[in-house]
């Protein structure tokens, strides 16, 4: 699915990476731990956070993921905007909590497990 | 000594947002030597990991990654408090972090395990009272 979907799929408000949009995503992970995240590199592409600090952008950042998503309609920081801007992400926020955000995805096609296609 | 590039950091033990900022810098430049994605990434989150528990458990310290034309190593060295039982510390899920680290999304005591498996060699250098040096390892084949 594109980054678009998740949107609307999740209702989401789009906090930046708008031009970001439109790319292909196969792959997320869902947690508040970021040792969690940082586990097992499965080329997940999205984040799904309830948690905000500077840490989970860096976290993504280092697991080479482009979308972080805030469940309980969480805002990060302006800080944390501008990391994700220089990383490229795309960051949104959803008023869904985490195992309905996770549940709506996956059911969509959203795996926990993806490979990463041509 | 064989040549290689050395990239130096402090990393300052007060600042829990700014944390990981070296790690990230590394990453970067890793990328601009245009090595290969999966190494960068091994040797991005095992630094990340050490470098966030100089932040939390040894109040900061200095981090050093050498790219040799073989393998990558990164050292970390703090004067924080030391490891009293570095096996037990090694075990996944012990952590001494306080339930404030738990609510920033660290200390699930995953972080030493996730170093050793990212790298192909680590070793743990740590006296209680004068400080821990990691050193870990990265192959480049
Ligand atoms: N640099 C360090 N200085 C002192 N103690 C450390 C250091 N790194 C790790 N430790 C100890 O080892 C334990 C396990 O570390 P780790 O696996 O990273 O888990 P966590 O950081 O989540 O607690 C820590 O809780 C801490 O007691
Ligand atoms: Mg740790």
């Amino acid at each position: 699915m594109k980054i678009s979907d998740i949107k609307e799929l999740l209702d989401a408000q789009v906090l930046c990476g708008e031009v970001y949009m439109y790319r292909d995503v196969f792959s997320a992970c869902g947690s508040d731990m970021m040792s969690d995240v940082l586990a097992y590199v499965k080329d997940q592409a999205v984040l799904l956070s309830g948690l905000v600090n500077s840490q989970v952008v860096r976290t993504a950042e280092m697991m080479d993921m482009v979308c972080i998503v805030f469940v309980r309609s969480k805002q990060p920081t302006d800080e944390m905007i501008q990391l994700a801007k220089d990383y490229k992400m795309v960051m949104l926020s959803t008023e869904k909590r985490m195992y309905e955000a996770c549940g709506i995805l996956y059911s969509n096609g959203l795996v926990a497990n993806g490979q990463k296609k041509a | 000594m064989s040549e290689f590039v050395n990239f130096h950091f402090d990393v300052d033990g007060d600042n829990f947002v700014s944390a990981g900022q070296a790690s990230v810098k590394v990453k970067k430049n890793l990328r601009e030597m245009g090595l290969d994605p999966d190494i960068i990434r091994r040797v991005s989150i095992a630094m990340y990991e050490g470098e966030i528990n100089m932040v939390i458990h040894a109040g900061g310290g200095v981090a050093d990654v050498n790219v040799y034309k073989d393998y990558i190593e990164i050292i970390l060295d703090d004067h924080g408090p030391g490891i009293p039982n570095v096996e037990l510390a090694m075990q996944e899920g012990y952590s001494t972090a306080s339930d404030h680290v738990r609510s920033l999304g660290f200390g699930a005591g995953m972080g030493l395990s996730n170093m050793k498996r990212y790298t192909d060699d680590m070793q743990i250098d740590s006296t209680v009272g004068v400080g821990t040096k990691i050193t870990m390892r990265v192959n480049m084949e």
